[in-house]
């Protein structure tokens, strides 16, 4: 029997809310371009390469910093023992329609290094220094069984100490970011890292 | 710690669906006879300048009004030579499909409206969904876009799922088509050589790209002892650039580090290695520099990407298929374009075919987005 897993920490960002551990930390009326530069003001965060992003990664990368924010002492583990798998269900199709209207006039390298979903992945890990396991999955709906199965293998396996996973999907105004930190030590109530307790938050409605 | 790795994974059957061939055999035999797919391509749909690729011509008849789009079509056409050479069933509940790819069916974008009907269409699991009713697969498939490692990664993930008992067969399959979308983007990015590419050649200036499918079937299935296995693999990311590798290469060398533990086999066990080897400068270099570390300078090493080009989410399988047939074979293949090394460089490629016998190869990848994978396959 592999340890227990714990989801230690989580973060929503859906409905133009900011939630922490279900929680509502921030609200905002407007679309989401405008709501993904609310939250990284409110959130009084300081990284330019932010405004160069797609929005895809934007999200993945915004809910990243609410996710870790005075709940990750990152100096436990090394950072080659952090992982992270992430999953959605356009790829990077908000951005590909952009860079497929740059191709007319003059084809953007900007916008095309974007049109690979996994680029989120690269963005959280540059940011944080991450360098463990990785994978991006594509799936019609959220599949928390399939990625609790991936994570609770790598940890059981030891091929990571503490991975991030999760949703992250955004397509014109429809968006949706669901993240879990994962990790082996059971801290304050942290739930236990099951599919079915990944669907309570990733289902929930703000408090 | 519960180590899930004393099951064995075995690769059953395999495919590669290419412009140089539609069978792994014709792959192979074309390939020891020096033929590549790489040419010269005039094409002003695509491209307003020549491009060289390794792209399928008009007597790969892929029909353009039928229910399956030429991604699908590759996938299906790969999938069903390699299941024909399998007992296995892919109405099998233990039998799970995992599709890779980078874009998919991304060239709708160039000729469809882009409504929400075609919004539904260009979806990966859309295809995914496709092509697994096609065999009648119960599973609802899993897709891996994780750029340019995809095809490495999704053998892995079959790996792992097989090694943790979820299933006890994996059909594993990986296709790209080149279109403008793509073509434009590495243009635009000056990643393309003038010529046919040169990996690891001092004079090496670029990428080709490519298109094309590969399948592997793999089983827990003691009845398979005695084929290849999947010993082991590993996934990293640099956490420095998200369009240029690392300048050190540690990170691909921590990849292939643990890879060799996962396989329970030190260095001196690899008997040879498929490189990514784009032909690039920062790839190759980089590729040179991860080997070093991870002691494997003097291991004999060759890039496929001159035969194919960059088959970008089929890559890592086709590599991979490609290079088992070596290891069955006994003969490591050359590496188009490769003349001298650079001086700097530490790394034994070879330029032309030799005999070999060896145990195990090591496959690498590395793509945009800072990602590395390895695995290794042995007898």
């Amino acid at each position: 029997m592999a340890d227990q897993n714990y989801i230690t920490a989580s973060c929503k960002i859906e409905n133009g809310l900011v939630e922490k551990d279900g929680r509502n930390l921030f609200t905002h009326a407007g679309d989401v371009g405008s709501l993904l530069l609310a939250a990284y003001q409110h959130f009084r965060l300081s990284y330019p390469k932010f405004h160069k992003m797609d929005r895809l990664s934007k999200l993945g990368w915004l809910a990243t910093e609410v996710l870790l924010m005075d709940s990750f002492e990152q100096g436990k583990y090394e950072p080659e023992d952090i992982s992270v798998i992430l999953a959605n269900a356009s790829s990077s199709l908000d951005d590909d329609l952009k860079y497929y209207d740059s191709v007319a006039e003059a084809a953007s390298p900007s916008l095309f290094v974007y049109t690979l979903p996994n680029i989120v992945i690269g963005e959280i890990c540059i940011r944080n220094h991450f360098k463990g396991e990785q994978a991006f999955f594509i799936q019609g709906n959220f599949q928390s069984e399939f990625i609790q199965q991936q994570a609770a293998y790598l940890l059981a396996n030891n091929c990571t100490k503490c991975c991030v996973c999760g949703w992250v999907d955004i397509l014109g105004e429809e968006y949706k970011c669901v993240l879990f930190l994962v990790e082996k030590i059971k801290k304050g109530n942290a739930a236990l890292f099951s599919a079915v307790n990944m669907d309570e938050i990733f289902n929930s409605t703000a408090k | 710690m519960t180590k899930q790795t004393n099951k064995n994974v075995f690769i059953v059957a395999d495919n590669v669906y290419s412009p140089v061939g539609n069978t792994t055999a014709a792959n192979f035999a074309r390939l020891k006879e020096n033929v590549t797919g790489v040419k010269k391509h005039f094409d002003s749909a695509m491209s307003p300048l020549p491009f060289y690729a390794s792209l399928f011509d008009a007597e790969a008849s892929f029909s353009s009004d039928g229910p399956y789009t030429k991604f699908e079509q590759l996938l299906i056409r790969s999938i069903d030579d390699a299941l024909k050479q399998s007992v296995i069933d892919a109405g099998d509940p233990n039998t799970i499909l995992i599709i890779s790819t980078t874009k998919g069916n991304i060239s709708l974008l160039e000729t469809e409206k882009h409504s929400p009907a075609f919004r539904e269409r260009i979806a990966l699991s859309t295809s995914a969904k496709i092509v697994a009713d096609h065999f009648g697969f119960r599973q609802v498939p899993i897709i891996i876009s994780n750029a340019c490692i995809s095809g490495v990664l999704a053998i892995l993930t079959g790996m792992r799922l097989l090694r943790a008992g979820v299933y006890e067969n994996a059909v594993i399959t990986g296709a790209d088509v080149i279109s403008k979308f793509i073509l434009s983007g590495f243009q635009s990015f000056q990643a393309l050589s003038p010529d046919v590419c040169r990996p690891f050649d001092e004079a090496h200036d670029g990428l080709n790209l490519g298109e094309g499918a590969g399948t592997v079937v793999l089983s827990v299935d003691k009845k398979y002892a005695g084929s290849l296995k999947v010993k082991g693999g590993s996934v990293g990311n640099d956490a420095n650039h998200i369009s240029g590798p690392s300048r050190t290469g540690q990170e691909l060398a921590g990849a292939i580090m643990k890879s060799l533990d996962d396989a329970n086999i030190g260095a001196g066990d690899i008997g040879f290695i498929s490189a990514h080897g784009t032909g690039t400068v920062y790839n190759d270099e980089m590729e040179a520099k991860a080997l070093l570390i991870a002691g494997l300078e003097n291991v004999p090493l060759n890039s496929l990407k001159g035969y194919y080009g960059h088959t970008l989410g089929a890559a890592g399988l086709i590599e991979t298929i490609i290079s088992a047939e070596s290891l069955r074979k006994g003969l490591i293949l050359g590496t188009p374009g490769f003349v001298n090394a650079p001086e700097l460089y530490p790394v034994n490629v070879g330029a032309s075919h030799k005999s070999f016998d060896a145990v195990n190869f090591l496959k690498t990848a590395s793509g945009f987005g800072g990602c590395n994978a390895a695995v290794i396959i042995g007898k």
